[in-house]
């Protein structure tokens, strides 16, 4: 227990370290081409809610009292599609997602953990 | 027709077998063989408690009301699911990096520790979550009603009644021998976990087993049911917006909010990479759970009589069909989603009250200083189980109370928006370091007010908990606060009403009072840790150096985590200081190591009064924060002067390693001209000194003579010059050089040096352009000649060239005049460039003996003394020289 702490305490102070000499912050404006891919895919899952909320609120603009598009049927049909849809997409999302590390998630450490 | 005893048989076998499911994973775990019980299969499963028996029962009923409205209740945390990686990560990484134990005590922990807060949100889930827990005791009662009509008994209230306390009973015991079994809440609670798990998949799968006899069996495929819903009451989708996108909203909201899934989602949490496995898997497990609930819908409202209770219809659909396996599957599903959520819920509360509200009371009631004596170990342990018979003690209450009627099943929504009254505080807490305590407890109780009188209480039905009077023109004929139209604003639906102004004024008054009031030194730093959560994996300071002895903290540590677990801690942090035993020094650090480790028992805010105790207030002050923060910027600043100093000090052992290169060149250099120039005295003194004694001898041929003479005054000539350079030099380099200023014409000039150099006996052709060379210039004309003419007998020597060339260019450029003088011969080496100004100096060339390598450095000297310069021009195809002209002032 103490000795993980310890692990950890060195872990900010060595990240301290690299901000301090670079002055103006740790941010890396360039990654390499897997570091790069990983971030559009985190941006990718940040956006994934935004356009499922999105799709669910759609239905609300259909006409209704006519046409099949005001259906039960029709409306389950498009909701349990989309969902499925989603989960589709979230389901990929977590295959090609790498977890950052659990102890350092700066943008430091984004570029050393490119392959 | 199944007897009811053998329903009664069946249930109490299934329980049996969750009992021994639960102690089998105990076991297990204990055993250390637990790592498929931390796997993210099971996390995902334990997450299907959002699922209740409303969920189980009451969506079909929702659906035979109203339509695919009943969806929304599902599609809210398929979003927050789809977006964990923006929010349920953080939170994830928040509760386990500060060992929190409940939702209370993440509102707790932001704001500085605060009782006050814990105890508000803990009032505020005992609120919200009694009536729910009601709510599955009647939904268990009612379907086990059910089964007694079918087989014959008539239930009455007693029975009912009877029924759910001996459900809340079991519950109760279950929950008491796997929930309060490790004292440290936030560690997993194995036994519960996995049978929740088992009971999600029980719930699923008897959903789909009469689902899928609903659609195949009854209906006739899928194409049939689809008709079926078309010539349903429910066959036009009018969605009302507002309540659609409340609906969302609030289910989404709820999902973070209600303690029981802030319990299974973050405190039982054993690794984050989980939430990327449930965060497609779960939103899976509610499209199959919600995927056959419209079909059971119509087919129960085409099949069943009118009048049938639609929320029943999971049950009595094959009941009427006479599926009677499937029927007690259905029950057994319908029991698994009530008990999966009670179970939590009561663990989730029980905390949640022994660590905010009881703990916290029985240590004020004791004098400071008495913690270490007293047994807390045994006040947090029974806390804990009498809360857990409270609050289920409570529902039980609840649902006798409320009779079991209709009124009950409307209470799902209105838990929901009672309990998301935490989200403010906890979204703002989470991404907003300004949110502090004042703020937090403004909205909590504005939020709590505005829902209590706009939902709860009109929710008892008019006239119930509030007069019809009351809905018309207000409390004492106040208009404006009716509770269906807040500020006079009538016609929202009463459901988005009360949603929209708790939440909309819990949310102003949490920002507008944490913007004009000021947070403690505590909040500030928790404040940060949480919301620059992925920035630190420690936290900051919160302690400064105390005078408390390490033995009290030890005794107190046993008293409440135990001996063993204490003793170890002790020993591990004693060991990493460097010391034997089970002492450790006192530093801030380790105050904090332990105040977190208690705080996995009893919660932030009272583990932070204990240690609080004990180090007599040396916690850290306004002051303390702005110390450590100049602290910080001057080691930066310290650091980047280091840094520059540094570069400074690179930059001057690269010039001194330059300048000590040229000097060693140099002095080789020097110490070849040394040996050259005793050559060169000696080689005519030597003709000289021969020649004279030969004419000393006398008798020689008068043309003999005449030559020797010649000869020794050639020679005697060679010396002066030689001397003369020397002389010259020095002069030049002293500074006392006499110049007398001319005026004359830049071409005269060349041509004279031309002329002097010898060019016109050589084979050198030589280029001008003679019309750009009319230069009026005023200057030294004797020595700018003599520089022309050392260049040109330079390219005399040195151009070894076939048809040796020699271009003098003359340009004129912003004011200044150049001269070039560029041969065709093998110019000068890069390594020598930096060289040939230099005294001494001359190239490795053979055919150079005639000069002793003055001639250019006095060229130099002579221009920096006119006020002009000369400079090796690379790149001409030959050597090149270029004498820049002093500008003509």
């Amino acid at each position: 227990m103490a000795s993980e702490a310890d692990e950890q305490l060195g872990e900010q102070e060595q990240s301290v370290k690299n901000t301090d000499f670079l002055g103006a912050g740790p941010r890396i404006e360039f990654l390499d081409k897997s570091a790069y891919r990983q971030r559009r895919i985190r941006d990718a899952a940040s956006f994934l809610p935004v356009l499922a909320v999105i799709l669910m609120i759609f239905p609300l603009m259909w006409p209704r009292g006519v046409g099949e598009k005001s259906l039960t049927s029709y409306g389950m049909i498009y909701l349990f599609g989309l969902w499925f849809v989603l989960v589709g997409l979230t389901f990929l999302l977590s295959r090609v997602l790498r977890f950052p590390d659990v102890s350092a998630d700066s943008e430091v450490n984004a570029e050393g953990t490119s392959e | 027709m199944i007897s009811f005893n053998l329903l009664v048989l069946v249930a109490l076998g299934y329980v049996a077998f969750l009992f021994l499911v639960a102690f089998g994973a105990e076991r297990r775990a204990k055993a250390g063989r637990s790592s498929w019980l931390r796997s993210s299969t099971i996390y995902t499963l334990s997450l299907s408690i959002y699922c209740t028996a409303w969920t189980f029962y009451g969506a079909v009923g929702y659906a035979a009301r109203s339509g695919l409205e009943f969806l929304t209740i599902y599609l809210g945390p398929t979003i927050v699911l789809i977006g964990w990686w923006w929010f349920l990560r953080k939170l994830v990484r928040i509760g386990r990096s500060q060992r929190l134990t409940s939702i209370a005590d993440l509102i707790s922990s932001r704001f500085g520790k605060s009782t006050a807060l814990g105890v508000m949100v803990t009032i505020l889930a005992i609120i919200g979550t009694t009536p729910y827990i009601a709510l599955q005791l009647q939904s268990v009662t009612q379907s086990i009603a059910v089964f007694a009509a079918h087989s014959g008994e008539s239930w009455q209230d007693d029975n009912l009644a009877g029924a759910a306390m001996w459900v809340a009973f079991g519950l109760a015991v279950f929950t008491l021998l796997f929930g309060t079994r490790n004292l440290d809440a936030s560690e997993r609670h194995h036994g519960i976990v996995l049978a929740i798990a088992v009971e999600a998949v029980v719930k699923l799968f008897a959903l789909v087993a009469v689902g899928v006899f609903v659609v195949w069996g009854v209906a006739g495929g899928v194409g049939p049911t689809l008709d079926l819903i078309d010539a349903s009451v429910q066959s036009q989708w009018a969605p009302v917006p507002s309540r659609w996108i409340g609906l969302i909203f609030v289910s989404g909201a709820a999902f973070l909010c209600l303690p029981r899934m802030f319990q299974v989602l973050v405190v039982e949490n054993a690794d984050e990479r989980h939430l990327s496995t449930a965060g497609w898997a779960f939103p899976a497990y509610l499209l199959v759970m919600s995927l056959f609930v419209m079909p059971i819908a119509v087919v129960g409202l085409d099949l069943m009589p009118t009048g049938a209770n639609p929320d029943l219809f999971v049950v009595t659909i094959p009941l009427q069909e006479g599926r009677e396996g499937l029927a007690i599957l259905a029950f057994l599903g319908g029991f698994s989603s009530a008990t999966s959520m009670v179970i939590v819920a009561t663990l989730a509360i029980a905390t949640m009250v022994s660590n905010h509200i009881v703990v916290p009371s029985w240590l004020n009631a004791r004098t400071p200083g008495a913690v270490v004596s007293g047994d807390v170990r045994d006040v947090v342990v029974l806390s804990r189980r009498l809360s857990v018979g409270v609050v289920l003690a409570l529902g039980y209450i609840y649902f006798r109370l409320s009779g079991g009627g209709s009124a009950l099943a409307a209470i799902g929504l209105v838990s929901f928006t009672g309990v998301i009254q935490v989200l403010p505080a906890m979204v703002g807490g989470v991404i907003w370091r300004g949110a502090n305590r004042w703020g937090a407890g403004a909205g909590l109780i504005v939020g709590f007010v505005v829902w209590a009188w706009t939902q709860f209480l009109p929710s008892f039905g008019v006239d119930a908990a509030l007069p019809q009077a009351v809905f018309d023109v207000g409390p004492f004929g106040i208009g404006w606060l009716r509770p269906q139209a807040l500020f006079g604003i009538e016609g929202i639906d009463p459901f988005v009403h009360a949603v929209f102004w708790s939440l909309g004024l819990n949310a102003g008054a949490f920002m507008i009072v944490s913007i004009v009031t000021f947070p403690n030194p505590l909040e500030r730093l928790q404040g940060a840790q949480f919301v620059k959560i992925f920035d630190y994996s420690t936290g900051a300071r919160v302690w400064t150096q105390s005078t408390a002895q390490a033995e009290d903290m030890l005794v107190m540590a046993q008293r409440i985590i135990g001996g063993a677990r204490a003793q170890s801690l002790f020993q591990a942090e004693a060991r990493s200081q460097g010391k034997a035993g089970f002492l450790p020094d006192v530093t801030p650090e380790f105050i904090d190591r332990l105040e977190r480790e208690l705080s996995g028992s009893v919660g932030a805010a009272t583990a932070h009064a204990m240690i609080g105790q004990l180090t007599e207030g040396t916690m850290v002050s306004v002051d303390d924060l702005i110390a450590v923060a100049d602290e910080t910027a001057q080691i930066m600043e310290y650091s980047n002067r280091l840094e520059a100093k540094s570069a400074e000090q690179d930059r001057t052992a690269r010039a001194l390693r330059e300048a000590n290169e040229k000097l060693t060149a140099l002095s080789i250099q020097k110490d070849a001209f040394l040996s050259q120039i005793s050559h060169e005295l000696r080689t005519p003194m030597s003709s000289i000194r021969s020649f004279s004694e030969i004419i000393r001898e006398g008798d020689l041929e008068e043309s003999n003579r005449t030559r020797f003479a010649g000869i020794i005054h050639e020679e005697s000539n060679r010396l002066t010059r030689l001397l003369d350079d020397l002389l010259d030099l020095g002069v030049l380099e002293s500074g006392q050089v006499q110049l007398t200023q001319k005026n004359g014409d830049l071409g005269d000039l060349i041509e004279r040096a031309l002329v002097v150099a010898g060019v016109e006996g050589s084979d050198l052709k030589v280029f001008r352009k003679p019309t750009k060379e009319t230069v009026p210039i005023c200057t030294d004309l004797e020595r700018l000649t003599q520089v022309f003419i050392n260049l040109i007998s330079n390219v005399l020597k040195y151009a070894v060239a076939e048809n040796p060339e020699l271009r003098i260019i003359v340009r004129s450029q912003t004011g200044q005049t150049f001269v070039d003088f560029c041969d065709n011969g093998p110019g000068i080496p890069k390594e020598s460039q930096s060289m040939i100004f230099e005294k001494f100096s001359r190239l490795e060339d053979a055919r150079m003996a005639g000069g002793a390598g003055l001639g250019l450095a006095i060229c130099k000297q002579i221009m920096a003394a006119l006020g002009g310069d000369v400079a090796y021009l690379p790149g001409q195809g030959g050597a090149a020289f270029r004498v820049t002209l002093p500008s003509n002032g």
